[in-house]
């Protein structure tokens, strides 16, 4: 099957205008006879119900959480891109175009970033006007921050809390179709399969995370806003609930699974503690602008840390590596993120942690607060060499800007930030890969979109910060609501699709089959047994760098890991009830199966980009070595075993760009 | 406007205002009784002014009548209500780590209040209004023809037991003024960056009126 | 460390519940408190008992999902923060901890420590929202110009992340600061201005019917907020209600 991306034709800058004025558009009495299940409730699935209900649609929307507003979105920090040009700093959509582009390594498409840096825009306008409370200056106009890999300022923000400010607006866009029953909202409600009717979506399989109840619902059109499958690596920045459920099922029904092996390292994360632990916090990027990231020059000094009898104050500027200022001249601590968290494990790897486990760098904030309390000093008129005076006039500044995040810190470590730098270490936070969508955002199954992390679209092999947010909400508020109606134009004549068909009992039987065999199971260890065990592989072999031994090696052993965990998985409890563990085991089966076609493409990628590094392509430098034969979307089809997946290429075309090599030195 | 006493926020609203309304009062009382101190003479002219005054006597004492027996009607309201907002108590609740025992108790220091107020009409209203309006006597004097109010007062501050119960008294209404001042203001939506030097009053009055009273007290008791 | 879990359990909605007592041993003061009770659910699967149901998600103090009353308080005895960020140095070696759901009945407990707070959901949904249609056909973000002080207020109050804590610390059991913060948000702006009588009312109303206690003002909500969220958003509300309930 040839994978057709509709691209309309066409100037770059005049595709989605073009293309908008002659799709095909529902009318408004028609809408009201159509029913669009979207699945979901982030800043993507939550902007798209919320559109859709208000063009008239009649949406069920689904999540798993116990309220919409819960959806991990929330949890985004730093900000959002938009080529707004509010600073004047020479901003343009097609700046912000080439940076996302240049960005994700090449291995995005055009059309779709264009299109994306051409709405970003708009949805400030949107989210201002919803009352979403931004950053301000004193003069009463938006505050912009600036984020890795650019060289202007275009990221709004809402303190450390942009994403949750953002989901919340999403969120009262829904309440308000809510309140007019536009929305019927399932809260706890897990999506466990598609239904196919025909060739095309027309409804999903859910349970009920209360009673346990396993749902038909039926439905025009289907939509995944699903997010990332970070949490296939078990540790993650990903919420505990987080999973690749829905976009696996929809993979298993035909969707197509995309450049599943590009996954973001995050290079500034809190250090793992010990065993015990369950999740990884994320401190924002933002504090690279201020930070600067050093491990000791010297071994000696590294080993004093270690043991407790030197502490990293005490060490002086001269023996300390800036490594990524040392590397990096023109970007320095503000180099994007793969490149950020290739550098720490390098620096790791070399013995230079500074940490008991060897895994973590600082990120010190000790010249900053010495250059803003200057500035704070000299503004009020105060002595700007008193030391002691300047120390707290900057640290004041820090806590105006960080707060949260040092308080977050200090609460976590039990350091605190302000005296001594922070400890980071990389952690797995995006999953750049998804289901393949056209131009539409529609999967190759008629009628099955998917939308912001869940998809593959926009970002390549690396997403810049501040555009997951953009690509959400562009995708929910602009872009889906659209060209679904185009697609929908053709079921005005359909009529109500009936859910007692054989293709819905199929599907809902094989979900209770499911369910059933893992409550009989009756083995001997924990869902989390099986979940840690595929993290260590999944880190180990398919984590910042890979090679192909460890990737096949990987590929055999999740395939015996997944075997052992339906043959000795313990989930207590039963299936008509509240049950966590029955929950967990689904999304557990579901990596296990994933993380072996995340294996399989990463052996096939043989080149590296953005956050896929294969050690057996770098330059003599040990930067990410591309190879202009990768120059395409790797979209994998179900044949049963993730192994026997059979690979179909979108050969990547850039008109609009030259591809050249990308460096930020 | 229509049935904002269905509210939350109305019955809040409500309860301050009556709150507002006795503690004007409590100030007037006190101003009038701690004249007894200085002087008799004006202590009783200012009570007899009082007492007779048909605007005092025929508005302002039925409007306090209701506004205590609706801040207390109101008050059992709430308290049921609230209660039952909570059918299964916690094991384990630990209030202090969040809120002072004055917030959680008006309840209680209330009918303390509520109690006293029957110990105080006993000793004093009903004693004037039998003697207005029973007997009928509106003059105020005693037979030697001097005004009774002074020496009534000295009369009933002789046994140290009552005395000991309206100290006590006074002090549960400290308690009670403590919450319940700041509360009223926030409950009219008196709580912001202009208001915050209220709190400091708040706690100045919720302390001096009834140390007030109860100096009053002590001072007649042991004069 | 070793403690002494006292934890309720509670089969469903309509069982009763108790407190059982739980020993645990091998807890380290960096681990958080969920971490905690990952240990005590990995070990009671192993023995075949039923793991302690409790609601989390991020785990890192945003989505509001986390919900305990420890020790008597919500969240814990540490300030500031929700359960999935306190820590196990909050305690000490020997200490008895009591975990319970939090309590009221607008939030019914679903099992052992998961309770059913969609109230507050509905409670948004009668008027927590600007009506503005998203079609992105809005004027400019910068056409607005909205004083820093204000903004900044707006934004204070909207940090509730909804976990449900004022409720549960309330000895009345009221949601005052909860609808207090989303009704200021958009009290501030001068987006929300439009609506700020309608939607005041209906919040309040919807609040009422939900079944929620009245405020009496002891301020426990305000300490025990995860996000600090200021009492002086209830004055704005009841600011804001008297004047709608003049209006309307």
């Amino acid at each position: 099957m040839a994978l057709d991306s509709k691209i309309p034709k066409g100037p770059l800058a005049d595709k989605w205008t073009n293309y908008k004025n002659q799709i095909n558009l529902v009318n408004p009495a028609n809408k009201r006879s159509i029913d669009v299940i979207v699945v979901g409730t982030g800043l993507a699935g939550g902007s798209a119900a919320a559109t859709l209900a208000e063009l008239g649609y009649n949406v069920k929307a689904f999540c798993f959480q116990d309220s919409p507003r819960r959806a991990h979105s929330i949890a985004a920090q730093g900000g959002i891109n938009a080529a707004k040009n509010y600073q004047g700093d020479g901003d343009s959509t097609y700046r912000l175009f080439y940076d996302t582009v240049k960005g994700g390594d090449y291995r995005s498409r055009e059309a779709n970033v264009y299109r994306l840096a051409e709405v970003s825009a708009n949805i400030i306008d949107q989210c201002v006007a919803q009352g979403v409370p931004f950053a301000r200056e004193y003069g009463g106009y938006l505050d912009n921050r600036s984020f890795g890999g650019v060289l202007v300022s275009r990221t709004f923000y809402a303190a450390g809390q942009t994403g949750q400010q953002l989901l919340l607006g999403a969120y009262s866009a829904m309440n308000r179709q809510i309140g007019r029953g536009k929305i019927t909202m399932y809260n706890r409600h897990e999506m466990l399969d598609v239904v196919v009717v025909g060739g095309k979506a027309r409804g999903i399989i859910a349970r009920n995370l209360v009673t346990g109840e396993v749902e038909r619902h039926s439905a025009h059109a289907v939509v995944l806003g699903t997010g990332g499958y970070g949490n296939v690596f078990f540790l993650s920045t990903n919420a505990m609930g987080s999973n690749v459920t829905a976009a696996w099922k929809a993979h298993k029904r035909g969707a197509f699974f995309a450049n599943p092996c590009y996954t973001q390292i995050h290079p500034t994360c809190i250090p793992v503690s010990g065993e015990h632990q369950s999740k990884l916090t994320l401190m924002s990027e933002s504090l690279r602008n201020d930070g600067r990231i050093w491990v000791p020059k010297n071994m000696d000094d590294v080993m004093a840390i270690r043991e407790g009898k030197l502490k990293p104050t005490d060490i002086p500027h001269e023996n300390r590596d800036y490594y990524l200022e040392r590397r990096y001249p023109a970007f320095g601590n503000l180099v994007p993120r793969d490149v950020a968290s290739r550098a720490a494990k390098e620096r790791c790897d070399a013995g230079y942690g500074v940490n008991k486990t060897g895994e973590a760098v600082y990120l010190d904030f000790a010249s900053a607060i010495e250059r803003y309390g200057k500035e704070r000093a000299h503004v009020r008129g105060l002595n700007e060499s008193d030391a002691k005076l300047v120390k707290q006039l900057g640290q004041e500044v820090i806590k105006e800007k960080y707060g949260n995040l040092f308080q977050m810190y200090e609460k976590i470590v039990d350091q605190n930030p302000y005296e001594t730098p922070m400890m980071i270490y990389p952690a797995v936070h995006y999953t750049m890969g998804g289901l393949w969508v056209d131009y539409n955002l529609m999967t190759n199954v008629p009628g099955l979109y998917c939308i912001g992390e869940a998809n593959f679209s926009d970002h390549g092999a690396n997403r810049l910060g501040a555009s997951a947010l953009m690509q959400g909400l562009a995708d929910g508020y602009f872009v889906l609501p659209y060209t679904i109606g185009d697609y929908l134009s053709q079921d005005i004549r359909t009529g109500k699709i009936p859910t007692d068909t054989p293709e819905f009992a199929a599907a809902e039987k094989a979900v209770n089959d499911n369910l059933a065999h893992l409550i009989n199971n009756n083995g001997a260890h924990s869902v989390d047994h099986f979940h840690k065990k595929l993290g260590k592989i999944m880190w180990n072999k398919c984590g910042m760098a890979r090679n192909a031994q460890g990737l096949k090696e990987a590929i055999v052993e999740i395939a015996a890991l997944r075997k052992e965990f339906w043959k000795d998985v313990r989930v207590p409890g039963t299936q008509n009830e509240f049950n966590e563990e029955l929950a967990k085991a689904m999304r557990v089966a579901d990596y296990l199966e994933l993380g072996e076609l995340f294996a399989k493409d990463a052996l096939e990628r043989e080149e590296s980009a953005g956050g896929h590094f294969r050690e057996e392509y770098q330059t003599e430098e040990g930067e990410a070595l591309r190879r202009p034969e990768f120059q395409y979307v790797a979209a994998w089809e179900y044949k049963g075993e993730p192994k026997d997946a059979v690979l179909h290429k979108e050969e990547l075309e850039y008109e609009n760009i030259e591809v050249k090599e990308r460096s930020y030195k | 406007m229509s049935g904002i006493l269905n509210s939350s926020v109305g019955r809040k609203f409500a309860m301050a205002l009556s709150a507002f309304f006795l503690m004007i009062f409590l100030v007037q009382h006190f101003a009038i009784n701690i004249l007894s101190v200085f002087s008799a003479d004006t202590f009783n002219e200012a009570s007899h002014f009082m007492g007779t005054f048909w605007v005092v006597q025929y508005i302002f004492q039925p409007i306090l009548i209701l506004g205590v027996i609706f801040h207390f009607v109101m008050g059992m309201v709430l308290e049921i209500r609230n209660r039952n907002a909570r059918k299964i108590a916690y094991v384990k609740y630990n209030g202090n780590a969040n809120s002072t025992w004055m917030s959680r108790n008006m309840i209680y220091t209330g009918a303390v209040i509520l109690l006293f107020l029957g110990l105080h009409f006993y000793d004093f209203w009903f004693p004037e209004i039998e003697v207005k309006f029973i007997d009928g006597d509106m003059s105020g004097l005693l037979a030697n023809g001097e005004y009774r109010y002074f020496e009534h007062l000295q009369h009933k501050f002789v046994d140290v037991w009552r005395v000991a119960l309206y100290c006590l008294a006074f002090v549960f209404l400290a308690l009670h003024l403590l919450h319940g001042f700041s509360s009223a203001f926030q409950s009219v939506g008196a709580n912001n960056k202009y208001t915050r030097g209220l709190r400091g009053f708040g706690k100045a009055y919720a302390i001096i009126i009834p140390l007030g009273f109860i100096f009053i007290a002590l001072y007649h008791h042991f004069n | 460390m070793k403690l002494t879990l006292k934890i309720w359990r509670q089969k469903n909605a309509d069982a009763k519940g108790q407190i059982v007592e739980y020993p645990i041993d091998g807890i380290e003061g960096d681990m958080s408190f969920l971490e905690m009770l990952d240990i005590l659910n990995e070990d009671l699967i192993t023995k075949g008992e039923e793991p302690v149901a409790f609601d989390h998600d991020c785990r890192e103090g945003i989505c509001g999902m986390c919900s305990l009353h420890i020790n008597g308080e919500p969240h814990g005895p540490d300030k500031g923060i929700t359960t999935c960020q306190l820590h196990m140095r909050m305690f000490k070696d020997g200490d008895t901890i009591f975990i319970e759901p939090f309590r009221a009945n607008a939030f019914p407990v679903i099992k052992d420590l998961v309770v059913d707070r969609s109230s507050f959901d509905r409670i948004q949904h009668a008027g927590g929202f600007i009506s503005v249609n998203t079609s992105g056909n809005t004027i400019d973000a910068n056409a607005i110009p909205i004083n820093k002080h204000d903004a900044d207020e707006a934004f204070e109050a909207a940090t509730c992340i909804g976990c449900g804590a004022c409720v549960a610390s309330c000895k009345n059991s009221s949601a005052m600061l909860f609808v207090s913060a989303k009704v200021s948000q958009f009290a501030l702006l001068p987006q929300g201005k439009i609506e700020a009588t309608e939607r005041v009312l209906n919040m309040v109303k919807q609040m009422d019917e939900e079944g929620f206690g009245n405020c009496t003002n002891t301020g426990a909500c305000e300490v025990e907020c995860p996000k600090g969220i200021s009492l002086e958003n209830i004055a704005r509300m009841n600011r804001e209600y008297l004047s709608a309930s003049l209006k309307g």
